[in-house]
């Protein structure tokens, strides 16, 4: 654990580091020390190294490493919950309605900045959400919401807005849609332009994350099923309730300034899992962490590989993500025996 | 462990599902420290009747009281410091190990931020040891026999340090060896700590042999109650299960045992 939160410091400074312009980690460290205090001497850089990493890629590596902590611990929460290996941060519906959100978004001839988020962010973010609340809403009868009856609500409100959403890039010419506005958010790709933007979705994604501690070990029950946590004492329905909800928020945070980034979501916890095992104490946590490196390393290459081209960081997500987790898959094998 | 009273008493307990099957006027007290039989044939609805004994299904009509308490008015987490159920299913998707499992059991104990629980680890090891399975503690749930893994869901139960115990067809599915020492387990259990055990069970037999009471449903109903040799006849089996036995005693035991007889014999 400790061994991880090294490597999001050194993955963060080694981001920061490398663009069009290379400026030195040890400038980069001290630039750091200087801005909280601690380091007086401002000769080693230049004004504008110091613009570059402040202004540009500062913001944008702290967005990708929240992107990448937030997706990997909604990921953590809704497997552990749903008790599902193949579920994501987006399996029920938040995805989709994050894409149609945006989309509709896209269409409306508005411009709008709201604490440094576009119209377009905004519209992911209350998407994601609500359709969430839609699933839950139509998986629930007579008090309870169990677990299937949520994943395919999930599944089917998830199709409908898909093919709202396809229907409206078949008719984006009479629409006046761009295509390539759209593409890009469905394929992910970290948008950080003001700090402003980090300052709101910051505290929202590390308070929710610090929270999921208190239900780590309620996380672990709901292992044996709803009927095996409810006999250990869990209020299985208000948590489930409360789990599902931080995992949305955290989706919807991430979707908001990352657009639809697959993968990292579904396989960094199954390799913390892999590795540590499923002790959901251990997972949440190391997930965050492990999710921020990885990302800000998609990020990195995303913006480096074919410079000045952008490769979509949902790309590389899987790019660099399945090879790593067949890797994983095949040298430790504890998680799949049955 | 249990000082406190730990008898369950259902009241003019009426339940039913929404598809129509329904538990009618139950009225059952199992006194502190009593090992009861729950009997029946499939749907008489043993299951709903040790749900409605764990809180997880809520009465209709009547109430449900352990050790005194109305279960309506404890929260669930109250209910598992006392009552600690083994379903009838148990699986878990990930690879815990047995004493991850067992651990499990300690949930309700577990409080704030850190999951402070400091005894926890020392009573799921004792309640490992007493279920025999000390030395599979590393090993993976998931790799385990189906006798060994019914062990391991004991010791979680166990874990709970339970007053109350509710079973729902602990030996199914399983060798006679593996019956008989889940059994021994809970007689065990229930002399040693005085723990309150009531399962669920299909053998007839084995029940005859292991249970002070029986208590034999059907559709819906308690159609007999008390000992085994007031319950294990010829003409009650032949009315609740539709089957022809004969009835001996065990010649070493003396309790009644039932030798089935085919239809057309």
């Amino acid at each position: 654990m400790f061994g991880l939160a090294i490597a999001v410091i050194a993955v963060m400074l080694l981001s920061v580091s490398v663009g069009p312009i290379k400026i030195s980690v040890m400038d980069i460290a001290k630039m750091l020390l200087h801005k909280i205090g601690l380091y007086g001497n401002t000769s080693g850089w230049q004004p504008t190294q110091e613009t570059i990493v402040f202004q540009v890629r500062l913001p944008r590596v702290i967005g990708a490493a929240l992107v990448g902590a937030a997706l990997s611990t909604a990921g953590v929460l809704f497997q552990g919950l749903l008790r599902n290996p193949m579920a994501d941060p987006y399996v029920i519906g938040t995805a989709a309605g994050a894409a149609f959100g945006a989309a509709l978004a896209m269409l409306l001839p508005l411009s709008v900045v709201f604490y440094g988020f576009g119209l377009v962010p905004i519209a992911a973010f209350l998407g994601a959400l609500g359709s969430v609340l839609i699933v839950y809403r139509l998986a629930r009868f007579g008090g309870k919401a169990p677990i299937v009856s949520m994943l395919l609500a999930g599944f089917v409100v998830s199709s409908f807005l898909v093919a709202i959403v396809m229907l409206l890039l078949t008719m984006s010419d009479r629409l006046g849609l761009k295509l390539q506005q759209v593409f890009s958010f469905l394929m992910g790709g970290i948008s950080v332009t003001y700090w402003q933007q980090i300052t709101v979705i910051a505290p929202l994604v590390i308070i929710s994350i610090v929270v999921t501690r208190f239900f780590a070990g309620h996380l672990n029950g709901f292992s044996v099923g709803e009927e095996g946590a409810a006999y250990l004492g869990i209020n299985v329905e208000r948590e489930k309730i409360i789990i599902l909800g931080i995992g949305s928020l955290l989706t919807a945070c991430a979707v908001s300034i990352g657009g639809l980034i697959g993968f990292v979501g579904l396989i960094m916890p199954h390799a913390m899992r892999l590795i540590l095992g499923p002790d959901h104490r251990f997972l949440l946590p190391a997930s965050a962490l492990a999710g921020a490196s990885f990302l800000m390393l998609a990020d990195l290459l995303a913006r480096t590989l074919l410079n000045p081209a952008e490769i979509p960081v949902g790309v590389l997500t899987a790019l660099i993500g399945a090879p790593f987790f067949i890797y994983l898959l095949r040298r430790t094998r504890r998680e799949y025996a049955f | 462990m249990p000082s406190e009273p730990t008898d369950l008493l259902l009241q003019d307990v009426s339940f039913s599902y929404s598809g129509g099957f329904a538990l009618h006027n139950i009225n059952l007290f199992v006194p502190t420290g009593q090992m009861a039989g729950l009997l029946g044939p499939n749907g008489s609805g043993k299951t709903t009747l040790l749900k409605l004994a764990t809180g997880v299904l809520t009465p209709a009509d009547g109430n449900v009281l352990v050790g005194g308490e109305n279960l309506r008015k404890l929260s669930r987490r109250e209910v598992a410091q006392k009552i600690a159920v083994v379903p009838q299913q148990f699986d878990i998707p990930f690879a815990y190990t047995v004493e991850e499992v067992v651990l499990l059991g300690r949930t309700p104990f577990v409080r704030g931020l850190i999951g402070d629980d400091k005894k926890g680890l020392q009573i799921a090891i004792t309640a490992l040891d007493a279920a025999g399975m000390i030395e599979f503690r590393n090993r993976y749930f998931n790799e385990l026999s189906g006798g060994e893994r019914q062990k391991v869901v004991l010791a979680m139960a166990l874990a709970q340090e339970p007053t109350l115990l509710l079973l729902d067809e602990p030996t199914a599915h399983l060798d006679i060896a593996h019956q008989i020492e889940i059994l021994e387990l809970l007689r065990k259990l229930n002399r040693d700590k005085k723990v309150t055990v009531v399962a669920a069970m299909h053998d007839l037999n084995l029940s005859a042999l292991y249970f002070d009471r029986l208590v034999l449903m059907d559709h819906g109903s308690i159609f007999a109650d008390g000992s085994p040799d007031a319950v294990i006849t010829k003409e009650i089996i032949f009315n609740v299960f539709s089957a022809s036995v004969e009835v001996s005693r065990h010649p070493k035991t003396l309790v009644p045992q039932i030798m089935i007889l085919p239809p057309n014999h």
